[in-house]
């Protein structure tokens, strides 16, 4: 068994000792793997667990520019109580949002145990100097974020520049002090799975406590395969180190259904263990209204109007 | 700053993500108590008198009485098929015959959950490949042999291709309603008429194939079904006025079919057992691969004859393959063949259970270290649960028999060469899987590897367009494609 992995181009430099060998994913396969376990029938209970789940697991996000006091307000009410109407159904795990509207964010969610996430180095692109991109860090930290969402630099990445990628993440989550830190990869441009498992061995050795699909701003964001391909990684560093690493697919999430496929993705691929907000997040910012419906709907087997759910 | 210790996520931890019961409803299946024989587009009472219950393997419960037919009973079969021959369908125009096939293949699409349904009803595989792997496919093959019925002097140029005349064919438990289309849609295709032998523990989507057969108004004759049990099936072959054999299923009575037919003239073709390799090298996808391997022996309660049995793993990540492999084998789910969460349904019969459990049984005497992941197996019904096998040598009988069932013998390699040695030697020889991210080690595999069938990257993917059959005691002939054609014409030269 202990054969050295060939390693790629900037993979021998200094990574955690006994990474997972990189290996390599095959398309068709993975995409054909996420397709069957889409298609597992979840009914009546296990659709209200896994649906309760995903409310608990969902980072409630807003990344715009005209987003406003007034606009992180409503949303930080809708993250502690997304359904007034029915109290059994629990809070959201964060809020995510700009650097600038986290003291927002951390006053108005005071004491109700929803975290703050925000983004930093550069988000979207990560097209900046990395001193830039540890200060940003720094400063989101001490703003009190309880989790920093970082992009890995896909150009350095693309131009095989390994090393540099590494590097960043590694300094990057010194910088964030006691915050959380998530690493998205921006999987829509790295175009193909073997990059997304390379890109996500990489900032796990770099550090990232959670590995995240996509900013939201490129398409395609989360799919199944891509997450199931970093949660094989993931697994793969489970049974290598026993270090547990948290995901969160981002972008493109809508329906509650696809929200219980990536439950059953992540169920059946790392386990019960992992069936936990400390380490799944759903990165959305329309999800939860339709996971709200269809809770309704399974509690009392009607269709409510989308108007009764608030929008934000 | 933010007191994070008063922000951590006080919600329980979730102990478990049990998947609520997702059956398929029966109701859409309609079952007569008791089915004759289909004999010149009417159903007849057997001669024989004689009626067996068919049961479902998952409950035991029986699900109709099933007609036996006798020597008489193929005789007036094989009578009706002559005289539909004869009277019309040999000489319809092609196009003709096309628009039947097209029009079954349609009806079966329309009923595919009925077929899903009693299919999974019948033998125990689970709903969730009955719907989405035996329908899709019976259908696709009666699209593409409905394709090529008026195009046989372009398939065969130069060559003048005629029916053979009157084709008798015996089909297998474990995909009853493909190797049905296998079987009868190159034959109608090619002109020929139908002589059909179902296997006595599976006749029941074969009896529901008549029903589509009327429906598309299928001239009488043509297609005739006799159930029953082996008795049926050797005077089916043996029967003077039967022009053409076709046969799937174990190699012993393939071989006992050759010598029956031998000297009278018949074409052949027979699909026998198997003891495929499926090679995994070092540089493989692994976790892809080891979905292959799943797939490849536990699909269809590796009641497959192309599955692959054998596992050659490359020495340096024998660790890693059998540790991710017993991981998912904890994931699968074993258990009622008609909830659609089902990953591996019940065993086809006791017999087959019998015998899986004695071939297991030498395994362990012979020194084998077995693994069956923890599952909960029904109380009623025949089940086995998965099973691998590590510390196989070549010379075990797991290693070289055909089991039938939902057992993985795993043996390994340290070079390409020897990857090829071993998986050729054994006396089979229909299919093989390799998985390795080098393009050129596929090609040369491909190339060494005597076996009818070779999957890269993948394992028991099927298509009408590819042929399918063996080499050595794996049987002769092609079915699928271009190739599958042949073997239902005769050439003028």
């Amino acid at each position: 068994m202990a054969q050295a992995p060939a390693l790629p181009r900037g993979f021998e430099l200094p990574l955690e000792p006994r990474l997972p060998r990189i290996g390599s994913v095959d398309q068709v396969a993975v995409e054909e793997r996420a397709d069957a376990l889409a298609r597992r029938s979840i009914k009546r209970e296990s659709k209200l667990f896994a649906l309760e789940l995903a409310v608990r697991m969902m980072d409630l996000t807003t990344l715009e520019g005209a987003d406003t006091p007034g606009k992180i307000a409503a949303l930080c009410s809708k993250a502690m109580r997304p359904d007034p109407s029915d109290l059994t159904v629990p809070p959201v795990a964060a809020v995510c949002v700009y650097p600038n509207l986290v003291p927002h964010a951390l006053e108005r969610l005071e004491g109700s145990g929803v975290k703050v996430a925000s983004v930093a180095t550069a988000f979207p692109s990560g097209q900046s100097p990395i001193e830039v991109k540890l200060e940003e860090t720094a400063r989101v930290a001490e703003l009190g974020a309880d989790e920093i969402d970082m992009v890995i630099d896909r150009g350095a990445f693309l131009s095989g520049n390994y090393a540099r990628v590494y590097d960043e993440v590694r300094r990057v989550k010194e910088a964030c002090g006691e915050a959380r830190l998530k690493v998205i990869l921006e999987t829509g441009e790295l175009g193909t799975y073997d990059n997304v498992r390379r890109a996500s061995l990489l900032a796990i050795a770099g550090g990232a406590d959670f590995v995240k699909t996509s900013t939201g701003k490129i398409q395609p964001a989360a799919t199944l395969p891509v997450t199931l391909v970093m949660l094989e990684a993931i697994r793969d560093v489970h049974e290598e180190t026993g270090r547990r690493i948290g995901m969160k697919p981002a972008g493109g999430i809508r329906t509650a259904k696809q929200a219980v496929q990536h439950l059953v993705l992540l169920h059946e691929t790392l386990g019960p263990e992992w069936l936990t907000p400390d380490l799944f997040r759903f990165g959305a910012s329309t999800l939860l209204n339709d996971v709200l419906l269809q809770i309704r709907k399974e509690r009392t087997g009607r269709y409510q109007s989308p108007d009764y759910f608030t929008i934000d | 700053m933010a007191d994070l210790e008063r922000r951590q996520d006080r919600s329980p931890v979730p102990s478990a993500f049990e998947y609520a019961a997702a059956p398929e409803s029966r109701e859409i299946v309609r079952l007569e108590e008791r089915y004759g024989l289909f004999v010149g587009g009417e159903w007849v009472e057997p001669r024989s008198g004689e009626f067996h219950p068919t049961v479902s393997p998952a409950t035991e419960e029986p699900l109709a009485e099933v007609a036996y037919g006798g020597a008489e009973d193929v005789d007036l079969a094989v009578a009706a098929a002559r005289e539909a021959f004869d009277d019309g369908w040999s000489g319809l125009p092609a196009s003709e015959r096309a628009k039947y096939l097209f029009r079954v293949a349609r009806i079966l699409q329309e009923r595919s959950r009925e077929f899903a349904v009693l299919e999974s009803l019948d033998g125990g595989k689970p709903i969730r490949e009955s719907r989405d792997v035996d329908l899709p496919l019976s259908a696709a093959h009666f699209f593409y042999y409905a394709g090529w019925a008026d195009k046989l002097e372009y398939a065969f140029p130069n060559r003048t291709p005629r029916p053979v005349g009157v084709a008798g064919q015996v089909i297998p438990w474990n995909f009853p309603l493909l190797m049905l289309s296998w079987k009868i849609a190159p034959a109608l295709a090619a002109g020929n008429t139908v002589v059909l032998k179902p296997a006595e523990t599976t006749p029941l989507t074969a009896l529901l194939f008549c029903d589509v057969l009327r429906q598309a108004e299928l001239p009488p004759g043509v297609v005739n079904i006799v159930t029953g049990d082996g008795r049926a099936g050797a005077e089916l072959v043996k029967h003077p006025d039967v022009d053409k054999v076709a046969f799937t299923g174990s190699t012993e009575v393939g071989k006992a079919i050759q010598k029956a037919v031998a000297g009278t003239g018949k074409k052949l073709t027979l699909e026998l057992g198997g003891k495929a390799a499926n090679i995994i090298f070092d540089d493989a996808a692994l976790d892809q691969a080891v979905e292959g391997i799943v797939n490849g022996i536990y699909f269809n309660q590796g009641h497959v004859c192309c599955a692959g049995s054998r596992l050659f793993v490359q020495e340096s990540i024998y660790e890693a393959t059998i540790a991710k492999l017993k991981r998912r084998m904890g994931t699968l789910r074993v258990g009622d063949p008609l909830d659609k969460n089902t990953d591996v349904g019940a065993i086809n019969s006791q017999q087959q259970l019998e015998k899986i459990k004695e071939l297991v049984a030498t395994g362990e005497q012979e020194g084998a270290e077995i693994y069956q992941p923890p599952c909960r197996l029904p109380e009623k019904g025949w089940w086995f649960a998965p099973t691998v096998f590590t510390n196989v040598a070549q010379s075990y009988r797991i290693a070289q028999e055909e089991i039938f069932g939902p057992v993985l013998s795993v043996l390994t390699f340290r070079t390409p060469d020897e990857a090829v040695e071993k998986a050729n030697n054994t006396p089979y020889g229909l299919s093989a899987g390799v998985w390795t991210e080098k393009g050129s080690r596929i090609l040369s595999l491909a190339q060494r590897l005597r076996a009818g069938v070779i999957w890269a990257n993948t394992y028991n993917r099927f298509d009408p367009a590819s042929p399918f059959g063996g080499y050595k005691e794996s049987g002769f002939g092609r079915e699928g494609g271009l190739h599958g054609l042949e073997p239902y014409l005769r050439f003028d030269e």
